[in-house]
Protein backbone atom coordinates (compact mmCIF):
# COMPACT_ATOMS: atom_id res chain seq x y z
CA UNK A 1 0.00 0.00 0.00
CA UNK A 2 1.81 3.36 -1.28
CA UNK A 3 -0.06 6.81 -0.83
CA UNK A 4 0.56 9.82 -3.45
CA UNK A 5 0.14 13.50 -3.61
CA UNK A 6 -0.59 15.77 -6.37
CA UNK A 7 0.03 19.72 -6.78
CA UNK A 8 -3.61 20.34 -7.06
CA UNK A 9 -3.53 18.87 -3.09
CA UNK A 10 -5.20 15.30 -3.27
CA UNK A 11 -4.07 11.94 -1.95
CA UNK A 12 -4.46 8.57 -3.79
CA UNK A 13 -4.06 5.48 -2.01
CA UNK A 14 -3.36 2.61 -3.65
CA UNK A 15 -4.15 -0.81 -2.74
CA UNK A 16 -3.63 -3.34 -5.66
CA UNK A 17 -5.73 -2.12 -8.82
CA UNK A 18 -7.76 0.69 -6.60
CA UNK A 19 -7.01 3.60 -5.96
CA UNK A 20 -8.84 5.64 -3.29
CA UNK A 21 -8.67 9.54 -3.93
CA UNK A 22 -9.27 12.76 -1.27
CA UNK A 23 -7.94 15.64 -0.40
CA UNK A 24 -4.94 16.73 1.89
CA UNK A 25 -4.99 18.32 5.83
CA UNK A 26 -3.27 21.17 3.60
CA UNK A 27 -6.58 22.10 1.41
CA UNK A 28 -8.78 21.51 4.21
CA UNK A 29 -7.38 24.45 6.36
CA UNK A 30 -6.92 26.77 3.06
CA UNK A 31 -11.00 25.36 2.16
CA UNK A 32 -12.29 26.02 5.81
CA UNK A 33 -15.92 24.76 6.59
CA UNK A 34 -17.17 22.08 4.31
CA UNK A 35 -20.29 22.19 3.59
CA UNK A 36 -21.44 19.94 0.56
CA UNK A 37 -19.47 17.18 -1.41
CA UNK A 38 -20.63 16.23 -4.09
CA UNK A 39 -18.79 12.55 -5.07
CA UNK A 40 -19.20 10.82 -8.84
CA UNK A 41 -21.59 7.89 -8.82
CA UNK A 42 -20.05 4.04 -9.46
CA UNK A 43 -19.11 3.14 -13.12
CA UNK A 44 -18.02 6.72 -14.16
CA UNK A 45 -15.03 6.93 -15.82
CA UNK A 46 -12.68 9.99 -15.75
CA UNK A 47 -8.82 10.74 -17.27
CA UNK A 48 -6.23 11.95 -15.21
CA UNK A 49 -6.91 15.82 -14.73
CA UNK A 50 -10.65 15.81 -15.13
CA UNK A 51 -13.11 17.24 -12.69
CA UNK A 52 -14.33 14.38 -10.15
CA UNK A 53 -15.69 15.76 -7.84
CA UNK A 54 -16.89 19.32 -6.23
CA UNK A 55 -16.43 20.59 -2.51
CA UNK A 56 -18.30 23.57 -1.09
CA UNK A 57 -16.70 25.79 1.61
CA UNK A 58 -19.06 28.40 3.31
CA UNK A 59 -16.42 30.53 1.21
CA UNK A 60 -16.03 28.98 -1.83
CA UNK A 61 -16.75 26.05 -4.78
CA UNK A 62 -13.67 24.14 -5.25
CA UNK A 63 -13.12 21.24 -8.27
CA UNK A 64 -11.16 17.76 -7.18
CA UNK A 65 -9.57 16.31 -10.19
CA UNK A 66 -8.78 12.68 -10.79
CA UNK A 67 -5.30 12.57 -10.42
CA UNK A 68 -5.21 9.32 -12.36
CA UNK A 69 -7.53 7.84 -15.06
CA UNK A 70 -9.67 4.97 -14.08
CA UNK A 71 -13.70 4.00 -13.88
CA UNK A 72 -15.25 4.85 -10.29
CA UNK A 73 -16.58 1.98 -8.05
CA UNK A 74 -17.33 3.37 -5.07
CA UNK A 75 -18.14 7.30 -3.76
CA UNK A 76 -18.11 8.18 -0.41
CA UNK A 77 -22.05 8.77 0.20
CA UNK A 78 -21.14 9.38 3.97
CA UNK A 79 -19.82 12.78 2.65
CA UNK A 80 -23.27 14.07 1.92
CA UNK A 81 -24.86 14.07 5.24
CA UNK A 82 -21.44 14.51 7.01
CA UNK A 83 -19.69 16.95 5.00
CA UNK A 84 -17.17 17.93 7.75
CA UNK A 85 -15.68 14.60 7.70
CA UNK A 86 -13.10 16.42 5.14
CA UNK A 87 -12.09 18.89 7.79
CA UNK A 88 -12.01 16.68 10.48
CA UNK A 89 -10.52 13.90 9.23
CA UNK A 90 -9.50 14.89 5.03
CA UNK A 91 -6.72 11.66 4.95
CA UNK A 92 -8.63 8.80 6.61
CA UNK A 93 -13.37 8.64 6.79
CA UNK A 94 -13.25 11.91 4.58
CA UNK A 95 -11.61 10.45 1.47
CA UNK A 96 -13.95 11.29 -1.74
CA UNK A 97 -13.63 8.34 -4.30
CA UNK A 98 -12.28 5.03 -5.32
CA UNK A 99 -11.49 4.29 -8.98
CA UNK A 100 -10.24 1.30 -10.44
CA UNK A 101 -6.49 1.97 -12.38
CA UNK A 102 -6.43 2.40 -16.03
CA UNK A 103 -2.76 2.55 -16.49
CA UNK A 104 -0.92 2.00 -13.17
CA UNK A 105 2.30 3.92 -14.36
CA UNK A 106 0.66 7.22 -14.31
CA UNK A 107 1.50 7.27 -10.30
CA UNK A 108 4.80 7.67 -11.06
CA UNK A 109 4.02 11.56 -12.32
CA UNK A 110 3.09 11.41 -8.78
CA UNK A 111 4.54 13.13 -5.75
CA UNK A 112 5.50 10.82 -2.62
CA UNK A 113 4.64 12.06 1.00
CA UNK A 114 8.33 13.66 1.35
CA UNK A 115 8.18 15.35 -1.83
CA UNK A 116 4.42 16.72 -1.13
CA UNK A 117 5.50 18.02 2.24
CA UNK A 118 8.28 19.65 0.67
CA UNK A 119 5.99 20.73 -1.72
CA UNK A 120 3.24 22.21 0.97
CA UNK A 121 6.47 23.89 2.49
CA UNK A 122 7.43 25.88 -0.17
CA UNK A 123 4.20 27.42 -1.28
CA UNK B 1 -8.40 22.07 -5.80
CA UNK B 2 -5.98 24.58 -8.17
CA UNK B 3 -8.56 27.35 -9.00
CA UNK B 4 -9.64 28.78 -5.49
CA UNK B 5 -6.42 28.73 -3.67
CA UNK B 6 -4.64 30.27 -6.52
CA UNK B 7 -6.97 32.99 -7.09
CA UNK B 8 -6.25 34.07 -3.03
CA UNK B 9 -2.84 34.09 -3.85
CA UNK B 10 -2.70 36.06 -7.14
CA UNK B 11 -2.53 39.80 -6.30
CA UNK B 12 -0.04 41.12 -3.74
CA UNK B 13 -0.03 44.61 -4.58
CA UNK B 14 -3.02 45.41 -2.25
CA UNK B 15 -2.17 48.18 0.87
CA UNK B 16 -2.08 46.86 4.46
CA UNK B 17 -4.39 47.87 6.54
CA UNK B 18 -3.12 50.06 9.71
CA UNK B 19 -3.92 46.66 11.49
CA UNK B 20 -2.27 44.25 9.35
CA UNK B 21 0.59 43.24 11.62
CA UNK B 22 -2.24 42.75 14.47
CA UNK B 23 -4.62 40.32 12.17
CA UNK B 24 -1.69 38.50 11.49
CA UNK B 25 -0.58 37.76 15.17
CA UNK B 26 -3.61 36.84 15.71
CA UNK B 27 -3.74 34.20 12.57
CA UNK B 28 -6.09 36.22 10.31
CA UNK B 29 -5.43 34.98 6.87
CA UNK B 30 -5.05 37.78 5.00
CA UNK B 31 -7.00 37.79 1.46
CA UNK B 32 -6.92 40.65 -1.25
CA UNK B 33 -10.27 42.77 -1.33
CA UNK B 34 -11.23 45.83 -1.97
CA UNK B 35 -7.59 46.90 -2.53
CA UNK B 36 -6.14 45.60 1.00
CA UNK B 37 -5.06 42.32 2.34
CA UNK B 38 -7.68 42.27 4.49
CA UNK B 39 -8.52 39.50 7.18
CA UNK B 40 -11.15 36.52 5.87
CA UNK B 41 -11.09 34.88 8.45
CA UNK B 42 -8.99 34.12 12.20
CA UNK B 43 -10.46 30.27 13.31
CA UNK B 44 -13.00 29.66 10.46
CA UNK B 45 -15.46 31.54 9.32
CA UNK B 46 -18.27 29.17 10.54
CA UNK B 47 -16.75 29.54 14.08
CA UNK B 48 -16.80 33.28 13.60
CA UNK B 49 -20.01 33.70 12.52
CA UNK B 50 -21.80 31.88 15.15
CA UNK B 51 -19.74 33.54 17.87
CA UNK B 52 -20.70 36.96 16.17
CA UNK B 53 -24.67 35.73 16.36
CA UNK B 54 -24.13 34.67 19.89
CA UNK B 55 -21.55 37.05 21.69
CA UNK B 56 -19.39 39.94 20.04
CA UNK B 57 -17.07 40.18 16.81
CA UNK B 58 -14.94 43.12 16.23
CA UNK B 59 -14.33 43.37 12.66
CA UNK B 60 -11.90 45.72 10.76
CA UNK B 61 -13.74 47.92 8.10
CA UNK B 62 -10.73 50.12 7.91
CA UNK B 63 -10.94 49.60 4.07
CA UNK B 64 -14.42 51.89 3.71
CA UNK B 65 -14.35 55.23 2.49
CA UNK B 66 -15.04 57.74 5.59
CA UNK B 67 -15.58 60.75 3.95
CA UNK B 68 -16.88 64.25 5.39
CA UNK B 69 -18.62 66.55 3.48
CA UNK B 70 -18.08 70.47 4.61
CA UNK B 71 -18.39 74.11 3.27
CA UNK B 72 -21.74 75.70 2.15
CA UNK B 73 -25.28 73.10 2.24
CA UNK B 74 -23.62 70.19 1.35
CA UNK B 75 -27.06 68.35 2.14
CA UNK B 76 -28.57 70.02 -1.07
CA UNK B 77 -25.17 68.83 -2.62
CA UNK B 78 -25.77 65.54 -1.31
CA UNK B 79 -29.43 65.19 -2.20
CA UNK B 80 -28.47 65.79 -5.95
CA UNK B 81 -26.81 62.45 -6.49
CA UNK B 82 -29.04 60.60 -3.47
CA UNK B 83 -32.51 59.96 -3.11
CA UNK B 84 -32.70 60.16 -0.03
CA UNK B 85 -33.89 62.56 3.08
CA UNK B 86 -30.49 64.89 4.02
CA UNK B 87 -32.02 68.39 4.74
CA UNK B 88 -34.09 66.96 7.33
CA UNK B 89 -31.91 64.04 9.10
CA UNK B 90 -31.30 65.43 12.87
CA UNK B 91 -28.03 65.53 14.06
CA UNK B 92 -26.37 62.52 14.79
CA UNK B 93 -28.89 60.86 12.97
CA UNK B 94 -27.78 58.70 9.82
CA UNK B 95 -29.23 57.32 7.23
CA UNK B 96 -28.85 54.31 4.58
CA UNK B 97 -28.60 55.45 0.99
CA UNK B 98 -27.22 55.45 -2.49
CA UNK B 99 -25.10 57.40 -5.23
CA UNK B 100 -27.14 57.21 -8.43
CA UNK B 101 -25.60 58.27 -11.70
CA UNK B 102 -27.84 59.96 -13.99
CA UNK B 103 -29.76 56.91 -15.22
CA UNK B 104 -30.89 56.08 -11.66
CA UNK B 105 -28.46 53.28 -11.62
CA UNK B 106 -26.82 52.46 -8.13
CA UNK B 107 -22.86 53.66 -8.15
CA UNK B 108 -22.60 52.66 -4.54
CA UNK B 109 -24.26 52.38 -1.03
CA UNK B 110 -23.41 54.51 1.94
CA UNK B 111 -24.55 55.63 5.11
CA UNK B 112 -25.00 59.05 5.72
CA UNK B 113 -24.71 60.96 9.08
CA UNK B 114 -26.23 64.52 10.19
CA UNK B 115 -22.87 66.08 12.63
CA UNK B 116 -22.59 69.06 14.24
CA UNK B 117 -20.50 70.64 11.45
CA UNK B 118 -20.53 68.15 8.82
CA UNK B 119 -21.90 65.47 7.10
CA UNK B 120 -19.78 62.24 7.67
CA UNK B 121 -20.25 59.39 4.62
CA UNK B 122 -18.71 55.51 4.70
CA UNK B 123 -18.99 54.53 1.30
CA UNK B 124 -17.34 51.30 0.27
CA UNK B 125 -14.03 50.91 -0.45
CA UNK B 126 -13.78 49.48 -3.33
CA UNK B 127 -15.64 52.41 -4.81
CA UNK B 128 -14.58 55.20 -2.63
CA UNK B 129 -11.95 57.00 -4.82
CA UNK B 130 -15.00 56.84 -7.73
CA UNK B 131 -16.93 57.89 -5.37
CA UNK B 132 -14.94 61.03 -4.54
CA UNK B 133 -14.49 61.83 -8.20
CA UNK B 134 -18.06 61.70 -9.04
CA UNK B 135 -18.85 63.78 -6.24
CA UNK B 136 -15.71 66.74 -7.16
CA UNK B 137 -17.66 66.39 -10.49
CA UNK B 138 -21.15 66.48 -9.42
CA UNK B 139 -20.76 69.24 -5.79
CA UNK B 140 -20.44 72.55 -6.39
CA UNK B 141 -16.49 74.08 -5.59
CA UNK B 142 -18.31 75.84 -2.25
CA UNK B 143 -18.59 72.23 -0.96
CA UNK B 144 -15.50 70.70 0.51
CA UNK B 145 -14.85 66.74 0.27
CA UNK B 146 -12.11 65.25 2.31
CA UNK B 147 -11.50 61.62 2.46
CA UNK B 148 -10.11 60.34 6.24
CA UNK B 149 -7.68 58.08 5.15
CA UNK B 150 -6.10 58.55 9.06
CA UNK B 151 -9.17 57.04 10.35
CA UNK B 152 -9.34 53.43 11.16
CA UNK B 153 -13.55 51.62 11.05
CA UNK B 154 -13.98 49.00 13.35
CA UNK B 155 -17.28 47.71 13.52
CA UNK B 156 -18.35 45.50 17.18
CA UNK B 157 -21.45 42.95 16.31
CA UNK B 158 -23.77 40.84 18.29
CA UNK B 159 -26.10 40.37 20.69
CA UNK B 160 -23.51 41.17 23.51
CA UNK B 161 -22.06 44.45 21.56
CA UNK B 162 -23.71 46.74 23.53
CA UNK B 163 -23.05 45.03 26.97
CA UNK B 164 -18.94 45.07 25.88
CA UNK B 165 -18.43 48.86 24.73
CA UNK B 166 -20.67 49.89 27.14
CA UNK B 167 -17.95 48.40 30.14
CA UNK B 168 -15.82 50.50 28.39
CA UNK B 169 -17.71 53.51 27.40
CA UNK B 170 -20.49 53.70 29.37
CA UNK B 171 -22.76 56.90 27.60
CA UNK B 172 -22.74 54.40 24.80
CA UNK B 173 -25.53 52.47 26.22
CA UNK B 174 -27.77 55.63 25.44
CA UNK B 175 -27.41 55.27 21.50
CA UNK B 176 -30.13 53.33 19.77
CA UNK B 177 -30.16 52.20 16.17
CA UNK B 178 -29.52 54.56 13.37
CA UNK B 179 -27.93 57.09 15.95
CA UNK B 180 -24.21 58.49 16.23
CA UNK B 181 -22.03 60.52 18.70
CA UNK B 182 -18.47 61.54 19.50
CA UNK B 183 -17.43 60.17 22.32
CA UNK B 184 -13.85 59.30 24.50
CA UNK B 185 -11.92 56.55 25.68
CA UNK B 186 -8.35 56.80 27.29
CA UNK B 187 -7.88 60.20 25.86
CA UNK B 188 -8.70 58.46 21.96
CA UNK B 189 -11.29 60.25 20.01
CA UNK B 190 -13.83 58.35 18.97
CA UNK B 191 -16.99 58.62 16.22
CA UNK B 192 -19.38 55.63 17.34
CA UNK B 193 -22.92 54.59 15.69
CA UNK B 194 -24.79 51.85 16.34
CA UNK B 195 -25.42 50.62 13.04
CA UNK B 196 -23.91 47.38 11.36
CA UNK B 197 -23.70 45.06 8.15
CA UNK B 198 -24.71 41.91 10.55
CA UNK B 199 -28.44 42.45 11.37
CA UNK B 200 -27.44 42.18 14.78
CA UNK B 201 -27.58 45.09 17.76
CA UNK B 202 -23.56 46.53 17.03
CA UNK B 203 -21.82 49.72 16.47
CA UNK B 204 -18.88 50.89 14.01
CA UNK B 205 -16.20 52.87 15.69
CA UNK B 206 -14.45 55.61 13.69
CA UNK B 207 -10.91 56.01 15.52
CA UNK B 208 -7.46 57.32 14.54
CA UNK B 209 -4.63 55.26 13.04
CA UNK B 210 -2.40 55.86 15.40
CA UNK B 211 -4.86 54.40 18.37
CA UNK B 212 -7.04 52.03 16.43
CA UNK B 213 -4.18 48.74 17.86
CA UNK B 214 -5.21 50.36 21.50
CA UNK B 215 -8.62 50.13 20.78
CA UNK B 216 -8.34 46.93 18.92
CA UNK B 217 -6.72 45.08 22.15
CA UNK B 218 -9.11 46.07 24.60
CA UNK B 219 -12.03 45.23 22.91
CA UNK B 220 -10.65 41.84 22.60
CA UNK B 221 -9.27 41.64 25.86
CA UNK B 222 -13.12 41.15 26.75
CA UNK B 223 -14.20 37.91 27.22
CA UNK B 224 -17.18 38.34 24.97
CA UNK B 225 -15.34 40.00 22.10
CA UNK B 226 -13.63 38.51 19.30
CA UNK B 227 -12.12 39.35 16.13
CA UNK B 228 -14.15 38.10 12.61
CA UNK B 229 -12.99 38.08 9.40
CA UNK B 230 -14.45 39.46 6.33
CA UNK B 231 -15.83 35.96 5.38
CA UNK B 232 -18.32 35.63 8.21
CA UNK B 233 -19.24 39.32 7.90
CA UNK B 234 -20.59 38.34 4.69
CA UNK B 235 -22.30 35.33 5.27
CA UNK B 236 -23.83 37.42 8.29
CA UNK B 237 -24.92 40.08 6.18
CA UNK B 238 -26.07 37.65 3.50
CA UNK B 239 -28.74 36.40 6.48
CA UNK B 240 -29.52 39.81 6.97
CA UNK B 241 -30.62 40.35 3.96
CA UNK B 242 -28.11 43.23 3.07
CA UNK B 243 -27.23 43.73 -0.53
CA UNK B 244 -22.87 43.97 -1.35
CA UNK B 245 -22.14 46.24 -3.85
CA UNK B 246 -20.28 45.42 -6.66
CA UNK B 247 -22.33 41.94 -6.53
CA UNK B 248 -26.13 42.84 -5.68
CA UNK B 249 -26.62 46.34 -6.73
CA UNK B 250 -24.32 47.56 -9.46
CA UNK B 251 -24.59 50.88 -12.01
CA UNK B 252 -27.61 49.47 -13.76
CA UNK B 253 -29.72 48.34 -10.72
CA UNK B 254 -32.22 51.06 -9.67
CA UNK B 255 -32.90 51.20 -5.90
CA UNK B 256 -36.53 50.26 -6.65
CA UNK B 257 -35.29 47.45 -8.90
CA UNK B 258 -32.90 46.86 -5.74
CA UNK B 259 -35.55 46.13 -3.09
CA UNK B 260 -34.03 49.86 -1.72
CA UNK B 261 -37.19 52.10 -2.00
CA UNK B 262 -37.25 52.54 1.41
CA UNK B 263 -34.37 54.59 0.83
CA UNK B 264 -36.26 56.90 -1.31
CA UNK B 265 -37.78 59.73 0.97
CA UNK B 266 -41.54 60.98 0.83
CA UNK B 267 -40.25 64.03 -0.05
CA UNK B 268 -37.87 63.19 -2.55
CA UNK B 269 -40.52 61.25 -4.24
CA UNK B 270 -42.79 63.96 -4.84
CA UNK B 271 -39.95 66.73 -5.45
CA UNK B 272 -37.33 64.42 -7.49
CA UNK B 273 -34.37 66.76 -8.43
CA UNK B 274 -32.22 64.25 -7.84
CA UNK B 275 -29.72 61.91 -10.42
CA UNK B 276 -32.23 59.20 -12.10
CA UNK B 277 -35.11 60.59 -10.55
CA UNK B 278 -37.25 60.65 -13.80
CA UNK B 279 -36.78 56.52 -14.11
CA UNK B 280 -37.10 55.76 -10.47
CA UNK B 281 -40.47 57.58 -9.73
CA UNK B 282 -41.40 55.99 -13.00
CA UNK B 283 -40.31 52.64 -11.64
CA UNK B 284 -41.90 53.85 -8.33
CA UNK B 285 -45.35 54.36 -9.43
CA UNK B 286 -44.90 51.22 -12.47
CA UNK B 287 -43.05 48.77 -11.18
CA UNK B 288 -39.99 46.79 -12.70
CA UNK B 289 -39.12 44.67 -15.14
CA UNK B 290 -36.54 42.74 -12.62
CA UNK B 291 -36.18 42.59 -8.78
CA UNK B 292 -33.54 41.82 -5.85
CA UNK B 293 -35.21 38.79 -4.19
CA UNK B 294 -33.85 35.93 -1.32
CA UNK B 295 -34.31 32.53 -2.20
CA UNK B 296 -34.38 29.82 -0.27
CA UNK B 297 -32.29 26.23 -1.81
CA UNK B 298 -33.35 23.15 -1.45
CA UNK B 299 -30.74 20.81 -0.06
CA UNK B 300 -27.73 21.03 0.72
CA UNK B 301 -25.17 22.39 -2.29
CA UNK B 302 -24.60 26.06 -2.35
CA UNK B 303 -25.59 28.01 -4.98
CA UNK B 304 -23.02 30.63 -6.18
CA UNK B 305 -23.50 34.48 -7.48
CA UNK B 306 -23.78 33.89 -11.27
CA UNK B 307 -26.18 30.81 -10.95
CA UNK B 308 -29.05 31.07 -13.97
CA UNK B 309 -32.56 30.88 -12.67
CA UNK B 310 -34.88 28.67 -14.62
CA UNK B 311 -38.81 28.68 -14.54
CA UNK B 312 -39.25 25.96 -16.83
CA UNK B 313 -36.67 26.49 -19.84
CA UNK B 314 -37.08 30.07 -19.74
CA UNK B 315 -34.03 31.89 -17.91
CA UNK B 316 -35.79 34.22 -15.84
CA UNK B 317 -32.59 35.62 -13.53
CA UNK B 318 -29.48 35.38 -11.96
CA UNK B 319 -28.08 34.50 -8.57
CA UNK B 320 -26.23 37.98 -7.05
CA UNK B 321 -24.51 36.46 -4.13
CA UNK B 322 -25.06 33.17 -2.64
CA UNK B 323 -23.27 30.57 0.32
CA UNK B 324 -24.01 28.52 2.95
CA UNK B 325 -25.74 30.01 5.91
CA UNK B 326 -24.54 28.80 9.45
CA UNK B 327 -27.32 30.21 11.28
CA UNK B 328 -29.63 28.40 9.57
CA UNK B 329 -27.58 25.20 8.38
CA UNK B 330 -28.56 25.86 4.86
CA UNK B 331 -27.82 27.05 1.93
CA UNK B 332 -29.23 31.02 0.60
CA UNK B 333 -29.05 33.33 -2.09
CA UNK B 334 -30.44 36.65 -3.57
CA UNK B 335 -30.76 37.43 -7.20
CA UNK B 336 -32.40 39.68 -9.49
CA UNK B 337 -35.15 37.60 -11.20
CA UNK B 338 -38.07 39.11 -13.60
CA UNK B 339 -40.68 40.85 -11.40
CA UNK B 340 -43.00 37.89 -12.69
CA UNK B 341 -40.74 35.55 -11.10
CA UNK B 342 -40.31 37.82 -7.90
CA UNK B 343 -43.54 37.37 -5.52
CA UNK B 344 -42.69 34.92 -2.29
CA UNK B 345 -43.24 31.77 -2.71
CA UNK B 346 -42.24 31.46 -6.51
CA UNK B 347 -40.63 28.36 -7.21
CA UNK B 348 -37.71 28.57 -9.69
CA UNK B 349 -34.59 26.34 -10.65
CA UNK B 350 -30.86 27.11 -10.70
CA UNK B 351 -28.34 25.86 -12.38
CA UNK B 352 -25.36 25.11 -10.98
CA UNK B 353 -22.89 22.96 -12.80
CA UNK B 354 -25.37 21.81 -15.09
CA UNK B 355 -27.67 20.43 -12.70
CA UNK B 356 -30.98 22.12 -11.52
CA UNK B 357 -31.48 22.58 -8.30
CA UNK B 358 -35.04 23.56 -6.74
CA UNK B 359 -34.82 27.19 -5.32
CA UNK B 360 -38.26 28.89 -4.04
CA UNK B 361 -38.61 32.97 -3.45
CA UNK B 362 -38.17 33.80 0.21
CA UNK B 363 -38.55 36.83 2.43
CA UNK B 364 -35.67 38.82 3.64
CA UNK B 365 -33.78 38.98 6.18
CA UNK B 366 -33.48 35.24 6.75
CA UNK B 367 -32.62 35.52 9.99
CA UNK B 368 -34.56 38.17 11.84
CA UNK B 369 -32.69 41.48 12.76
CA UNK B 370 -32.11 42.16 16.33
CA UNK B 371 -31.41 46.38 16.18
CA UNK B 372 -31.43 48.45 19.47
CA UNK B 373 -34.55 49.97 18.77
CA UNK B 374 -36.15 52.51 21.19
CA UNK B 375 -39.11 50.36 22.67
CA UNK B 376 -43.15 50.96 21.42
CA UNK B 377 -45.12 50.69 23.79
Amino acid sequence: MSRYFTEEHEWVEVEGKIATVGITEYAQQQLGDVVFVDVPAEGKQFDKGDEAAVVESVKAASDVYSPVSGTIVEGNDVLADEPGLVNSDPEGDGWFFKLELTDAGELDSLMDEAAYKKFVADL
Amino acid sequence: MTDHIAEMMERVADKLLPLDAWHRARGGRMVPFAGYQMPVQYEGVMAEHLWTRENAGLFDVSHMGQVLLTGDAPDVALEAIVPGEIQKLGVNRMRYSVLLNEEGGILDDLMVTRRERDLYLVVNGACKYDDLAHMRETFPDEVVITLLDERALFALQGPKAGEALASLIPEVASLYFMQAGAFTFEGMSLWISRSGYTGEDGFEISVDCDHAEVLADRLCALDVVKPIGLGARDSLRLEAGLPLYGHDLDETVSPVEGDLSFAISKRRRAEGGFAGAERILEELEEGTDRKRVGLAIEGRQPVREGAELFSGDRMVGKVTSGGFAPTLGAPIAMALVKSAFAPLGTALEAEVRGKRIPVTVAAMPFVPHRYHRPKTA
